[in-house]
């Protein structure tokens, strides 16, 4: 027996309907993002394995080339113009931008250049690509039509349960991916890996998770409903890229390696992750999420806390929720730790920060399931 | 060849010949202001290059990095260079050289007791100090926070005391091997613990240990002027360089206005302006820190004067805050009982509303009690309501609605016909629709022959009965729809007198005998308000006269509090000055070029590397153009090359 406890059963009804459009529109990006990695692998570019082998006095020669492949990820699509350049105008030459050149202080394999991206300048691979973010565009328009509808058929904020947290995260991860896309950042790589997950999550959350939409316990019922949570949303959301990174980033860096060590990584390997920024590239930007987001989930923390004290009499009672919030939170600092730390940078920090991000998971979906708290509405 | 390159042989003819060494004039500086984190790196000639390097071909050996090995893709030369540059751009302790010198010094031996005191005591100094140069490390607060992640994760895991002590007790009893153990290793109280404690003291002790110097270290790179600008500007980071037919003098001058209205710290030191900006992230770094502390802290205070206790108050009664009068009262070590707010309240009514039309359980939307609260010694009342998130204020005290039910309120005759019990009594909720349980104890009873004796009754409340077609005695709804009173009865010793603690909740039916039906079974009735269950044998009767509502208050004193907050916001802010702003230097040459021109340099390097710094760099040098525009090089194809 179901009965809908909402002031708008249609709407919450047209919220479902939504989410399966969305899911539907996110397949066809999947798609679309596997051809344009197919058609990527026809270029062999193999651009990695010409720098790092090429290499001539020390690598210090590198500070020639196009400004600014090392800390590049602000412009989209790889080997891009440098945003530096010179204009000759007139007779006399004027320089209007002088050109900068930027090499890593770090030093370490500098002169690696970002791979292409999926497509891997392939003209149809890259129309494709197209395709498979203007599709990521609708899936996500959808999508948060139906976090809205949810929300207005439910009357309060659209993550009293789990199912609603789960279609709000998967939107905020695509909604930041698209962000960092039209900040022209050099993104579109993270594309498929997103989409396969945002599916995944999608899924659960009708299946699994799926709860109608009952109203909030009256401990919820408070404006740190809309500060807290939204905050742990997104947070999560932009935590998981900094994930996704990571993972590839130890990937690329492994295939760096190889290279560098006069090996030769299986022709799949080199397909693939030649395509992706290089490992250096791809560290700094998981690091810049991690370390942007790390302020944030802080104050989700003590937003929880304050809620704590008003709903529960204490604002912290070491519940499996506010537990795993703090090991999450410790282990992030961990990985900041390690950055900032010489001989943990690189692959050793990577593992921290792939750590944390497990904490940060099962925070969420072990903390809610298997183990019984205060936190324990998820509706499960 | 390139005109960099004659700018470069010009300026500094003899590099080739000392550029092996760190520069002499910025060395001693860097270490007075570094102090002791850097005494051992001295003997190395990479001074405080304070980021290490991954050797992407051999394994990590922190241990090993005393110097920029083979295998790594720059030449050493410059990277002393860049590490000079680098120096106090942070006071990050440069870990690996300056922390694994062992504590014993070794050293003679005098004879006799003298020598064999001054020996211990050398040894003993020397050790203390290497154990506190290793706790104080990164390294080992790396560890340390690590491990007070890891300890953490019983605690959510297994039941604590502090958090559920029911579930604590249910454990012991469904494990008799693990509970043992569990016991030992303080298991059922993870976070006071002594091991957990240890964690995160010895944490907190690093953490003091490492913020002292490092803030001595910060304030002395105020003072101090930035180190001047790298012989060759072109291996910084992030460079840029053109030719004008301005003066070195000038561009100097309108590189040093530039930059200080970019709010740059700026120098001129010979040819080159040296500037840095961006100390709020060192400032911002330490403040989290101590944030951190005074955090800890606070919420130490917070758990040793605490004191929270709970108080079931039915409608129409009053609650007074002293001890004797709290149903449970858990306090901190350092509480004392004059420590109580002098306060008191009454609970006037109670209100729960519901969704409507929700599925099997019905959805509360909000809880509210009405109370009439007094202060102090004016007993002035006046009128409030508490509800969830929204708890009450008195004084140092705040007090929450927990938990509300139903109270029936009922009226026993005794065998003679006299009242022997008459009041409410609260029944506990079982379920969200208040299937309730609870007991009534009647100590004062002379049974039909006027002989003392003592009556429970044992039973359920529900506030609305299915009816006895549903076949469930589980209640339909939380609201008072069609409330019913299940009840059996006993009489003899309740047990009350023997001076142990019991509860009112709970009959002990020990020494105790059911009452029986007239076919033999226990007594057991169903009885609506207003109606009267008989006991057999002229025993006596019970009736259902109304119902009242009581709340479960929860009564908190917590000392601390705005300190924890204040702590918490002041790591936040330090925190996002720690993270967002990028501490950086920029520098500026000028000198005549072999064609008569000037040449001009700037280059930037940040304590880590950052997409804005090259922008900002160009912003500069376009804002430069004013002053020193740039001319066409002359003989030149590819400008910007380094070599
Ligand atoms: C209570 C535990 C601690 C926490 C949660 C914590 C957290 C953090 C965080 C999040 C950062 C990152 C900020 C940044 O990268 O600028 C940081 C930086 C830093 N921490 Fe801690 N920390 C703790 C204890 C310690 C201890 C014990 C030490 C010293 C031994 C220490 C030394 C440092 C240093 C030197 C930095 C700056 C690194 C840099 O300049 O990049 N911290 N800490």
């Amino acid at each position: 027996m179901t009965i809908l406890a909402v002031q708008n059963p249609e709407l919450a009804e047209i919220s479902n309907y939504l989410i399966y459009s969305a899911m539907a529109v996110y397949t066809l990006a999947f798609f679309a993002h596997i051809t344009e990695w197919v058609f990527g692998s026809r270029s062999r570019v193999a651009r990695t394995a010409a720098a790092l082998t090429s290499k001539s006095g020390g690598g210090s020669a590198s500070t020639s080339g196009s400004g600014d492949s090392a800390g590049n990820d602000t412009d989209a699509g790889a080997g891009a113009a440098p945003k530096v350049t010179v204009r000759a105008e007139g007779g006399t030459s004027v320089l209007e931008r002088p050109k900068v050149i930027v090499r890593s202080a770090t030093g370490r394999r500098d002169n690696v250049p970002d791979g292409p991206g999926a497509a891997g300048g392939d003209d149809q691979g890259d129309m494709y690509g197209r395709v498979a973010v203007s599709l990521t565009v609708l899936a996500f328009l959808l999508h948060a039509t139906a976090v809205l509808t949810r929300s207005l058929a439910v009357e309060r904020a659209p993550w009293g349960n789990m199912y609603e947290f789960s279609t709000a995260f998967s939107m905020v991860g695509v909604g930041a991916y698209l962000g960092f896309l039209i900040a022209r950042k050099n993104v579109r790589w993270i594309g498929l890996p997103l989409v396969t997950t945002v599916l995944l999550d999608l899924g659960l959350a009708v299946t699994v998770l799926y709860t109608e939409s009952t109203e909030l316990v009256p401990a919820l019922d408070s404006y740190w409903l809309w500060i807290h949570v939204s905050l742990a949303i997104i947070c999560g959301a932009l935590f998981y890229l900094g994930f996704v990174t990571t993972i590839l980033y130890l990937f690329r860096d492994r295939y760096e390696s190889k290279l560098l060590g006069g090996g030769s990584p299986s022709g799949f390997a080199t397909s693939v992750l030649e395509r992706l920024p290089s490992a250096d590239s791809l560290d700094k930007f998981a690091y810049r999420i991690n370390a942007a987001v790390f302020p944030f989930w802080t104050f989700t923390i003590v937003a929880g806390a304050i809620w704590a004290g008003d709903a529960w009499g204490r604002y912290w009672g070491w519940d499996p929720k506010e537990v795993w919030s703090f090991i999450t939170w410790v282990a992030y600092a961990c990985y900041l730790h390690a950055r900032a730390t010489a001989g943990w940078k690189g692959r050793k920090a990577a593992y921290l920060a792939l750590i944390a991000f497990a904490c940060f998971l099962f925070n969420y979906y072990g903390v809610n399931i298997f183990v019984n708290g205060k936190h324990s509405y998820a509706g499960v | 060849m390139s005109t960099d390159e004659t700018t470069e042989a010009a300026a500094v003819p003899s590099q080739q010949a000392n550029g092996a060494e760190a520069d002499p004039e910025t060395d001693p500086q860097a270490e007075s202001a570094a102090g002791s984190e850097t005494e051992e790196a001295s003997g190395s000639g990479a001074g405080d290059v304070p980021e290490g390097r991954d050797d992407p071909d051999s394994p990590d050996s922190p241990d090993s990095g005393s110097s920029p090995s083979a295998g790594d893709e720059r030449p050493a030369e410059e990277d002393v260079e860049l590490g000079a540059a680098m120096s106090q751009l942070s006071t990050a302790p440069s870990e690996e050289r300056s922390q694994t010198v062992p504590g014993s010094l070794g050293g003679p031996r005098k004879p006799g007791t003298a020598g064999r005191v001054g020996w211990f005591l050398r040894e003993l100094t020397g050790w203390l100090r290497w154990f506190w140069r290793q706790l104080t490390s990164m390294r080992v607060a790396l560890m340390l926070l690590f491990l007070l992640s890891l300890g953490s994760i019983p605690g959510s895991l297994i039941p604590q005391t502090n958090v559920d002590a029911v579930k604590v007790d249910e454990f012991k009893q469904r494990h008799d091997v693990l509970a043992p153990l569990y016991e030992k290793l303080q298991l059922f109280d993870v976070y006071t613990s002594v091991w957990f404690s240890a964690i995160y003291i010895l944490l907190f002790v690093s953490l003091i240990g490492c913020i002292v110097p490092r803030t001595w270290q910060f304030v002395g790179q105020l003072r101090a002027e930035p180190p001047r600008a790298p012989r060759r500007l072109d291996r910084m980071p992030v460079y840029t360089t053109w030719h004008t037919d301005a003066a070195p003098d000038e561009v100097l001058g309108a590189a040093r206005t530039m930059l200080r209205g970019k709010r740059f710290r700026t120098h001129l030191r010979g040819d080159a302006v040296t500037s840095e900006k961006g100390y709020l992230r060192e400032v911002g770094n330490l403040l989290f820190h101590i944030a951190l502390i005074v955090l800890l802290l606070a919420f130490a205070a917070g758990q040793l004067w605490k004191s929270e206790g709970g108080k079931l108050v039915v409608q129409g009664d009053s609650f007074n805050n002293t001890l004797t009068q709290y149903d449970d009262f858990q306090s901190g070590t350092f509480f004392g009982s004059e420590d109580l707010d002098e306060f008191g309240f009454r609970l006037e009514d109670f209100t729960a509303d519901y969704y409507e039309g929700a599925a099997d359980a019905m959805t509360p939307k909000e809880y509210r009690a009405d109370i009439s609260y007094w202060t102090g010694g004016d007993g002035k009342e006046k009128k409030t309501a508490i509800r969830m998130n929204h708890p009450l204020e008195v004084g140092g005290s705040k007090v929450y609605l927990l938990a509300h039910g139903f109270a029936p309120v009922v009226s026993v005759k005794d065998g003679q016909g006299d009242i022997a019990y008459r009041g409410p009594v609260a029944f506990l909720p079982q379920d969200t629709n208040l299937t309730s349980s609870g007991v009534v104890k009647v100590t004062d009873y002379r049974d039909a022959q006027g002989n003392k004796d003592q009556l429970g009754f044992q039973g359920f409340f529900v506030p609305t009965f299915g009816g006895a077609e549903s076949g469930s005695m589980f209640s339909q709804s939380p609201e008072l729809d069609y409330p019913v009173l299940f009840l059996t009865a006993y009489h003899g010793d309740l047990g009350v007198n023997s001076g142990l603690p019991q509860s009112v909740y709970q009959l002990d039916t020990d020494n105790m005998k059911q009452f029986k039906a007239k076919d033999g079974g226990p007594l057991a009735k169903k009885i609506l308000p207003g109606e009267t269950m008989k006991l057999p044998n002229g025993a006596g009767s019970l009736k259902f006269e109304g119902i009242k509502q009581w709340a479960n208050f929860q009564i908190s004193h917590q000392v601390g509090n705005g300190w924890a907050l204040g702590g918490a916001l002041a790591a936040i802010a330090g925190l996002a000055g720690s993270l967002f702003i990028q501490r950086r230097r920029v520098w500026v040459r000028a000198m005549p070029g072999p064609d008569g021109r000037t040449v001009v340099e700037m280059a930037g390097l940040g304590r880590s590397e950052s997409t804005r710094l090259p922008e900002e760099l160009s912003d500069m040098a376009v804002s430069m153009q004013a002053e020193a525009p740039a001319v066409a090089e002359p003989s030149e194809s590819a400008e910007g090359a380094g070599k």
